[in-house]
């Protein structure tokens, strides 16, 4: 029989092809006294060995598939496989201690890791201890025979069937090859998730138990409009969902021909739809999709992807890029967003216990100015080439605002008086995403040029709902009257400056929110590129009149989400 | 054998990228290479030999190379610690 699972429905469209397990094998073993030393180092030897060989063809599969930078990482463990101290001290400890090579391994790998890990104020050192850990994994998985997963070897065609995806993870994946994803874990904001909107390939996240139901090389269906997953299918649901997957392709195709309009509603308003976009690689969508603007660029990927703090040179260059890549369309840049789920291997946050509500973002930027002074230089620099307007994120008081924009001001002074070019229309706005700043966005918005609301969090701070604990996932609820109502707080506040207001989170492209926006009257909504057509096109069936009277209802009359999903479907039958 | 003292002019130290490239000189030859720091020898061909010792900004170190291209191996890792950086 057909197996079906259901998950929470990622990112649109559907995928037919064989699952490809990025699970981790298991790997535990015991400590053995070996008698026998010599055929144990030997045995140590071929592993070795065969690791090499797998480290090298990887290597040249990772070039092909993914570039010569992505593959440099495979170089620092080929050295630390060659590295002759390690070698040696893992052949002494098989022999002096007449153990078995793989305690032997994990012994002098445990060592040179304790010794790394201990550098503290190094993370350039921390970072090689997670390529020995890597190195070791594979070294094992040869002496132990079994077979480690290699994402960047795949040629052909596959669904990824994974626990969760890491941004390591996906940087390894080949884009041509990956048709879909599928994970145990997750919501609509985890990793995964906005990594498979941003690749437009469906995903089903959060489907709880996807590792233990699907092996190797079975056939996978997965249906990203709905959420299922059809393990080993027959031969009548493989034509059905190619039926569907067609009929899904023709509406991209009808929606592909509103690429080059201009978002107006059935009554004449014209909306700003703009695209989130995470690297300047990432405008690629942005054009393919007709996106009016950059509504976020999450600059904190290139902290991310890196084992430094980038230079003011190499964030100026990431910025002007994005920013001659967009032409007059302008650029919402959100400074950098560290903390909560994102970490830096080298800047040494500590342990919390609610990351979300702890050392985060702007507060980082606050308390750290020589690092957030680099990140305001190189926008600064970067301005005269575009449309640029600046985003503090996490800001709940405005005295937080005062002195992140007073910094700002000083760096744009320096340059010019050191007679760099800097942009004279600069707008500066704040991300709405605590629910004091929501709540004081009138007081707010006499000091801001603009305000984009961050729904994700938005909606977990007001919830006090962890939206990575499934267990209360039910109470991220973008349509609760609640939510509605501070989001009407925020944009009726900016209007009533002349100000615009904006929404960059997750809730801006969902089609049962929109009509709710749109009646309170958002100006500019930021999306995953691959929603801005569906979206245009319902925009144009919509009437500001309309939906006007629709949102006072919802804020007015619903009581529940429910109830106000039940009334938006009622509007726009 | 081939000696040679250096002081180590680099801001982080011998680590990150210059050690790498320190390591893959030394690994060119066939001499034995060995760097000295604080009476602790390592083997300058062993990347995690050498970033074990944590060698920092001001810190004196000798390099020692002992084989049939031990001259060759001396003055091709000095040239790459200048380079580098990493020594005057």
């Amino acid at each position: 029989m057909v197996e079906k699972l259901t998950g929470i429905a990622a990112s649109d469209g559907i995928a037919i092809a064989k699952a490809y397990m990025l699970v981790e094998p298991d790997l535990s073993f015991t400590k053995e006294s070996v008698e026998d030393s010599e055929s144990e180092v030997a045995r140590l030897q071929e592993a070795i060995s065969n690791a090499k060989d797998e480290l090298e063809s990887i290597r040249a599969n990772a070039v092909k598939t993914l570039g010569e930078e992505a593959a440099q990482v495979f170089d620092a463990h080929a050295m630390v496989l060659s590295d002759p101290e390690l070698i040696q001290t893992i052949e002494s400890n098989i022999k002096d201690n007449k153990v078995n090579a793989e305690s032997a391994l994990q012994e002098a790998t445990d060592m040179f890791i304790g010794i790394f890990e201990a550098m503290e104020d190094n993370p350039y050192m921390q970072e090689r201890a997670a390529d020995i850990r890597d190195v070791r994994k594979r070294v094992i998985s040869h002496l132990l025979g079994v077979k480690l997963p290699n994402p960047s070897t795949i040629d052909e065609e596959v669904v990824i069937i994974a626990h969760d995806l890491t941004p390591s993870d996906t940087a390894q994946l080949n884009r041509d090859y990956v048709k879909g994803f599928v994970t145990d874990i997750g919501g609509r904001t985890s990793h995964s998730a906005i990594m498979a909107r941003s690749l437009e390939i469906p995903a089903i996240v959060g489907s709880k138990n996807i590792t233990s139901s699907v092996k190797n090389d079975e056939m996978v269906i997965v249906d990203g409009l709905e959420g299922d997953v059809l393990i080993q299918p027959d031969e009548n649901d493989v034509q059905k969902y190619e039926q569907k997957a067609k009929t899904f392709a023709d509406q991209r195709a009808e929606w592909d021909k509103l690429k080059n309009e201009e978002t107006v509603t059935a009554d004449g308003k014209h909306v700003e739809l703009a695209a989130n976009i995470g690297t300047p690689k990432d405008l690629d969508g942005v054009n393919n999709n007709g996106a009016e603007a950059v509504g976020l660029y999450r600059t904190e990927f290139l902290y991310m992807d890196s084992n430094e703090f980038p230079t003011e040179e190499d964030q100026f260059q990431a910025y002007k890029a994005v920013l001659e890549g967009m032409g007059d369309r302008p650029v919402v840049v959100r400074t950098m967003d560290i903390g909560g789920d994102k970490e830096l291997p080298y800047l040494d946050l500590p342990k919390e216990m609610n990351p979300f509500l702890g050392y985060r973002a702007i507060r980082i930027c606050l308390a750290e100015p020589d690092m957030f002074r680099t990140q305001l230089r190189a926008l600064l620099r970067a301005s005269a080439y575009g449309t640029l307007r600046i985003m503090f994120p996490m800001i709940a008081t405005l005295k937080e605002f005062r002195e992140a924009k007073a910094m700002l001001m000083e760096e744009k002074e320096k340059l010019v008086n050191e007679g760099v070019e800097v942009s004279e229309d600069l707008q500066i706005g704040i991300m709405i995403e605590i629910p004091a700043a929501a709540v004081l966005a009138d007081k707010f918005a006499k000091e801001v040029d603009f305000f984009s609301i961050g729904t994700n969090d938005l909606i977990q701070y007001t919830m006090a709902a962890d939206r990575m604990n499934q267990q209360v996932s039910y109470l991220y609820q973008p349509y609760n009257p609640s939510i509605l109502r501070l989001v009407k707080n925020v944009i009726d506040a900016a209007h009533h400056e002349g100000k615009w207001a904006g929404m960059c989170g997750e809730m801006a492209g969902d089609q049962t929110a929109v009509p709710l926006l749109l009646g309170l009257g958002l100006d500019e909504f930021s999306m995953s590129a691959s929603s801005i057509l569906k979206t245009r096109s319902l925009m144009k069936r919509l009437s500001t009149k309309d939906m006007a009277e629709l949102a006072d209802k919802a804020i007015n009359e619903c009581d529940t989400a429910d109830e106000v999903v039940a009334l938006v479907e009622e509007y726009t039958k | 054998m081939e000696k040679r003292e250096f002081h180590i002019i680099a801001e982080t130290g011998i680590h990150a990228r210059p050690a790498t490239l320190l390591v893959q000189s030394a690994s060119k030859y066939n001499s034995d290479i060995n760097l000295e720091y604080k009476g602790k020898s390592v083997n300058l061909k062993s990347i995690m030999g050498v970033m074990s010792l944590g060698v920092g900004q001001g810190s004196d170190v000798t390099i020692t190379a002992e084989g049939a291209d031990e001259a060759e191996a001396i003055s091709g890792v000095e040239e790459t610690m200048k380079k580098e950086g990493l020594a005057e």
